[in-house]
């Protein structure tokens, strides 16, 4: 396949997609010792994630994640992944992703981020901002209603976005086959008369070469681009599933021989671009980079009538009135 | 469809501005005034803060070639072109979920929802998106949005178009809920809820649209939430309302009147924020408080609006606060609709009784 990547476009991608990985299993150790509420891992999801953002331009575009990806989204800076971390222990201002950084925050209510993603590119175009918008969305949240108005939409307005439906097999434990009887999650673009294609998920190059398709399409005036990342969800669903209930272990085990990390790995070995010091480095800093995170998070400043804040620009008289009882109740520790 | 509801709706239904009936505080931002219908006013108030703040944009079902189904959006595509005046698919989780992807990008959204009733096929993205935007990111992605929907029943509309909502829309955190019942206020409402930084849900009396009429003042003329207009004073009985109800109170009160009985009417004009301190007024004037709504009673904004009372007014009370509301049922059919939608005769059989007299 022929790539505009660097070298160092490569290695960057390789070391993110440790560090996600790596993030990713500290914030399920950590659940595991009772520090940190439900957590979704990344595992097998890197490389869609990865690879896609390699394509954006952190200045001009926006990423609108589902709760997996701010993981791996590295490429707009430490600062998300400090975010995630807060927002993973419950803080509120880890849902505060602060300007000039264009990532949302994470989308809990499936698909919905979709649509928003449509608004924002059409303001972008309505305000002659050059940039794309890039959604991601699961396989099964391609079934809401959402996900068809905002392809729709995005056909109807011709708007500069790019969905990104990360199909990993499985939505909690609900397999494909019953999500859909399409033929692909990328044929359903057909319906809204935009361009669909599939790619390997698990292949980070492959990713990045869809999305910069799609991007120059954005670009171009040319609208909107569907893209299935076909990859496989190498872990369980969240802290709180069991994936072995669900899961043949030999489809499993199949699909571990695919992990992209492993995969990619291989291939930068193979190209003479990756050895053993290269690897322990990037484990180091993956650490580093996670065990700020966690700093970060865990040093945020934290009131307990920091729940009024920021419902509205300014109170109501009622919130007022809660405000001060709750502050009356908790007495000093507010 | 469309023809037959609104010429149903044209039909008047009286002249809401009685000078001799309104004795208290006179809208008066400007001293040059026009008579307009709600609806008039609200498609003027459109008009100009679109002219005003060119981030503002109307978006929705019909609301640009036709002018919208009330004709509410009339003009405006001409005026502003067909970018900031949007025929949306019919698809109203779209129209509000691309409003919240507008805000973030820097414009003001003004989707209309074409009846409050289909609501329901975007509350996902109203309550658990819009509502809550600004909370989750702490202040980064706050959403001026203004989302307008006409509601309300009394018109032999087909199922879903005439219902009451206001219960569900006021528990929802994060929302400001605005139901003007005058033309004036239909104007400085709305200029207010499209200035205002977060999201308010502006409810459209759908009957009051051309049966309400009223003198409107020029210029830039804006009301602020959370201040509860007195329509009329009264020493007997008060009756708090908002949106078309007002004006069916006040025909109530007129009526009353006639006997000696003296009733006040207060106009919520916003529900959230609510003006606490306006209905804590209304009951030490009289210590006897009707709320007139169209809503099913269970868990409406009637029930917070008693439960109100009773924590910060309660001592004040002289009887039991009581209720004119729709019923616990769905919203009826046309040929029953009458019986269900309160009406000047179920309301002023209300304050009697509240009186213990006989109705
Ligand atoms: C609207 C909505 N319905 C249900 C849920 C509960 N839920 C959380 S994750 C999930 C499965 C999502 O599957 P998919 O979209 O494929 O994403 P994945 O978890 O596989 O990354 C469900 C049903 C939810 N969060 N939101
Ligand atoms: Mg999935």
């Amino acid at each position: 396949m022929v790539s505009t990547l660097s070298n160092e476009d490569l290695l960057a991608m390789h070391c993110e997609m440790i560090k996600a990985r790596t993030a990713s299993d500290r914030l399920w150790s950590l659940q595991r010792q009772g520090r940190i509420g439900t957590i979704a891992p990344i595992d097998g999801q890197e490389a869609t994630t990865v690879g896609a953002a390699q394509a954006l331009d952190p200045l001009t575009d926006w990423v609108l994640p589902q709760y997996r990806e701010p993981l791996a989204l590295g490429r707009y800076g430490p600062e998300v992944l400090n975010r995630f971390v807060a927002w993973a222990i419950g803080h509120p201002d880890g849902g505060h992703i602060p300007e000039p950084i264009r990532v949302f925050p994470p989308q809990i209510s499936l698909a919905t981020q979709i649509l928003h993603a449509v608004g924002l590119a059409w303001a972008m175009k309505l305000r002659n901002e050059r940039g794309v918008v890039l959604v991601f969305f699961g396989d099964g949240s391609s079934s809401e209603g959402d996900f068809y108005e905002a392809g729709n939409l995005a056909g109807v307005l011709k708007v500069p976005v790019i969905f990104v439906c990360a199909n990993n097999q499985w939505a909690i434990s609900t397999p494909t086959t019953k999500q859909t009887a399409a033929a692909s999650f990328a044929a359903k673009a057909d319906a809204f008369g935009i361009p669909g294609v599939t790619v390997d998920g698990m292949d980070p190059v492959a990713m990045h070469e869809v999305v910069q398709a799609a991007r120059d399409r954005a670009l171009d005036g040319r609208g909107a681009t569907l893209i299935e990342a076909v990859s496989y969800r190498l872990g369980a669903h969240t802290t709180a599933d069991d994936p072995t209930r669900y899961i043949p272990a030999a489809e499993l085990e199949e699909a571990r021989q695919r992990d992209p990390i492993v995969m990619f790995g291989r291939q930068l070995e193979d190209r003479g671009l990756w050895n053993s010091e290269l690897e322990h480095d990037a484990h180091a800093s993956a650490e580093q980079a996670i065990d700020a995170a966690w700093a970060f998070a865990t040093n945020l400043p934290l009131r307990q009538s920091d729940l009024f804040d920021h419902v509205f620009a300014q109170p109501t008289q009622r919130q007022r009135l809660e405000r001060a009882s709750l502050e009356a109740h908790l007495g000093s520790t507010s | 469809m469309t023809d037959a509801f609104s010429r149903e709706i044209q039909a008047p239904l009286g002249n809401a501005t009685d000078q001799a009936a309104a004795p208290i505080a006179p809208i008066s931002a400007s001293p040059v005034t026009e008579d307009m219908t709600i609806v008039a006013a609200i498609n003027a108030t459109l008009a100009a803060e679109m002219q005003r703040d060119e981030r503002v944009m109307v978006l929705g079902e019909d609301v640009a070639i036709s002018g919208g189904v009330f004709r509410a959006t009339d003009g405006l595509l001409d005026k502003f072109g067909s970018d900031r005046v949007v025929d949306m698919p019919l698809a109203e989780a779209a129209i509000l979920g691309a409003s919240v992807g507008l805000a973030a990008g820097g414009m003001i959204p003004v989707p209309e929802i074409q009846f409050l009733g289909f609501s329901y096929q975007a509350m996902h993205q109203l309550a658990g998106q819009i509502a809550r935007f600004r909370y989750r990111s702490q202040g980064r992605l706050p959403m001026p949005i203004t989302i307008r929907a006409p509601f309300g029943g009394g018109v032999r509309t087909p199922e879903l178009h005439s219902d009451s909502l206001e219960g569900q829309l006021t528990n929802i955190p994060g929302l400001k809920i605005v139901a003007p019942a005058s033309a004036a206020d239909a104007k400085g409402l709305l200029s207010e809820a499209i200035r205002d930084p977060d999201p308010v849900v502006f409810l459209e009396p759908l009957r009051g649209y051309r049966g309400v009429k009223g003198p409107v003042p020029d210029g830039d003329y804006r009301v602020p939430f959370g201040s509860a207009r007195w329509v009329m004073s009264g020493s007997d009985v008060t009756i708090i309302a908002w949106s078309y109800q007002v004006e069916v109170a006040r025909r109530a009160a007129r009526s009353l009147a006639k006997q000696d009985i003296s009733v006040g009417v207060l106009d919520l004009r916003s529900l959230v924020p609510l003006d606490i301190d306006a209905v804590v007024e209304a009951v030490e004037l009289t210590g006897r408080v009707l709320i007139a709504e169209e809503a099913a009673p269970t868990a409406a904004f009637g029930a917070e609006l008693i439960a109100t009372i009773t924590e910060h007014a309660f001592y004040s009370l002289e009887a039991p606060p009581a209720r004119v509301s729709g019923f616990s049922t769905p919203y009826p059919v046309g040929m029953l609709e009458d019986s269900y939608v309160p009406d000047q005769k179920r309301i002023e059989a209300g304050v009697l009784r509240l009186l213990e007299l006989e109705p």
